[in-house]
């Protein structure tokens, strides 16, 4: 019997021989870019050796349609970026327009803002959870992900009538109270997600095969990861402890208990495992948030960039006068630059703003995690095989809206 | 605007760039120094080799038609020991706005700097890879650039030619 001597054979990229290189379009039009990704592989064999991502295709323009609205219009355009996390775009807009004007928000603006953020972390990273687990071939955790997020879109639609563009953030606050048994409804959510966590994590965390497809691929060093630029869960896994939240406290997020998961490995597992623990992070905020909402109004009586309320209108003219200088042209920065950030479940969302001393932004330059978190790709690539570029593009979690503007 | 003496950050690049820095403010709690584009590069290395300066946050410029130089060219970075940020600002001039590019201090501009070529048309010197990232690359113009008039694109349906659309008659 003649023996395969197959079996002996070494496998591996650094193994295979080599070959003439073949160029491969992966994309425009493929499941795992989430948006309209076209990466440009230089392939050897099987081995990637350069990869050349070409973004552009969701660039619609908004940082040039922010110059031509005033600054309370240009809230409906911050949730189109990101649409996977659209408050999380809301506060981060409004807090870089309340830092150039010097508005106080009111704690219960505060507090919602934080419940409608933690929440949209959540959902975000159970969509990821279940799409890249999707391109991995875990077919059945799509279905759960996607059960578990409409929960939080729910109650997206139950605050804001819209499950997911919300846009509730005004300049100074938010534009609505919660409605009435809003609260149970997040209660409910945040009884159910622990046990919705334990359940996906029981068949990813210790299976074998996702092991086997993220452990030690696509890993990048602590120093290559700050010096790369990317930023959000995939900077953690490499274990630098930088979270917006506990680093520059917005929307009284010093005033929460929680930690931030820092990884140690930089591979795609540790991307997972991050994300999976934020969640139970942000789970434990919301908690917080509910028990310790504050009572008070839900918008600044600063009527300059607020609207009075709808009572006040038939019994005061100045409330008519600002209500109509507000709708009519909105209100005007002092002249300066300023720049304003939040963590975003992609990571440092950044948003620019110059103003030359009218009501609309004059330059507004959106910092999108997705864009920084993508560069990285031509770096984690190199090296690897076709197939753990899917593991590697998906655990950078970006959104091509996001990335392209 | 003036140089603070107090602020000992930007006292320390005072010292060390004389004349090359022009201003710096410290408006709502965000420091920003304009340098000479001659000295860019020397600053950027200064801050991430003395100060710490290790993240970059991100590059932008802002068209300013009516000022001479034209263009602010804008790159932010973070020292994420410190917790602090610092704005570089330096300025572009038409008809080509160039000015030296940062990539060989923080790799993370790369994209930072082809969006803005992109965007707004600055070149950035002995950058290494400078194409457009954003838009196709056989577009005309840098549609970021205030006198690039919004919802001017030509729209092509299918029983026009190319010909007969002229891109300055629709923007008007």
């Amino acid at each position: 019997m003649v023996k395969s001597d197959v079996a002996q054979e070494p496998y591996g990229p650094e193994h295979e021989p080599e070959t003439e290189w073949m160029e491969l379009n992966m994309g425009p039009h493929h499941p795992s870019t989430h948006g309209v990704l076209r990466v440009r592989l230089k392939l050897d064999g099987e081995i990637v050796r350069d990869a050349d991502a070409d973004i552009g295709y969701l660039h619609t323009g908004f940082e040039k349609s922010f110059e031509d609205k005033t600054y309370t219009q240009g809230i409906t355009f911050s949730d189109r970026m990101d649409y996977l996390a659209p408050p999380i775009n809301n506060v981060g807009f409004v807090s870089a327009v309340e830092k150039l004007i010097g508005v106080d928000v009111p704690p219960r603006a505060q507090a919602i803002r934080v419940i409608m953020m933690e929440l949209a972390r959540v959902s975000s990273h159970e969509l990821w959870l279940g799409t890249t687990g999707l391109d991995l071939g875990v077919y059945s955790g799509f279905f759960y992900a996607w059960r578990d997020r409409d929960l939080a879109l729910d109650l997206n639609e139950a605050y804001s009538g819209v499950r997911m563009m919300t846009s509730f953030t005004r300049v100074g606050g938010v534009a609505w109270d919660l409605p009435e048994g809003w609260l149970d409804q997040l209660q409910r959510f945040i009884d159910v997600m622990p046990g919705r966590i334990d359940d996906f994590e029981s068949m990813l965390t210790d299976n074998p095969i996702w092991r086997q497809r993220t452990e030690g691929v696509g890993v990048i060093s602590r120093e290559d990861a700050i010096e790369a630029g990317v930023t959000g869960p995939v900077l953690r896994a490499s274990g630098v402890d930088y979270d917006v939240r506990k680093a520059f406290p917005y929307c009284g997020y010093e005033q929460y208990d929680f930690e931030v998961p820092v990884g140690t490995n930089g591979d795609c597992y540790d991307r997972y495992r991050m994300r999976v623990a934020e969640m139970r992070q942000s789970l434990r905020i919301l908690q917080q948030a509910v028990d310790n909402l504050p009572d008070g109004p839900w918008l600044t009586a600063d009527r300059k960039v607020a609207l009075p309320p709808r009572a006040e209108l038939s019994k005061s003219m100045e409330a008519v006068i600002h209500h109509f200088r507000l709708v009519s042209e909105g209100f005007k920065g002092p002249v300066g630059d300023v720049y304003a950030f939040v963590e975003s479940p992609r990571g440092e969302l950044g948003f620019y703003l110059v103003s030359d001393g009218t009501n609309k932004p004059y330059r507004m330059k959106v910092r999108p995690p997705s864009f920084c978190n993508l560069q990285a790709l031509k770096k984690l690539v190199q090296g690897v095989l076709v197939a753990d570029v899917i593991a590697i593009m998906g655990s950078l979690d970006f959104i091509l809206g996001d990335c392209d503007r | 605007m003036s140089v603070k003496t107090t602020d000992t950050l930007v006292q320390r690049i005072g010292d060390r760039f004389k004349q090359a820095l022009q201003e710096s403010s410290d408006f709502r709690g965000d420091l920003s120094v304009v340098v000479e584009p001659a000295v860019v590069v020397d600053l950027a290395r200064y801050l991430k080799a003395d100060e710490g300066f290790d993240y970059l946050l991100y590059a932008t410029a802002v068209d300013w038609p009516a000022r001479d130089p034209r263009f602010t060219v804008v790159w932010e970075v973070r020292s994420l020991a410190d917790k602090t940020r610092i704005r570089i600002k330096t300025t572009a001039s038409m008809p080509d706005p160039h000015v030296p590019s940062l990539t060989s201090v923080w790799p993370a501009a790369n994209w930072h700097e082809r969006e803005t070529w992109d965007l707004l048309g600055i070149r950035f010197d002995s950058h290494p890879d400078l194409r457009r990232i954003l838009m196709p690359e056989t577009w005309e113009g840098f549609p970021l650039r205030k006198d690039y008039v919004s919802f001017g694109e030509p729209v092509i349906f299918s029983d026009q030619k190319l010909e007969g659309l002229e891109p300055d008659a629709i923007r008007g």
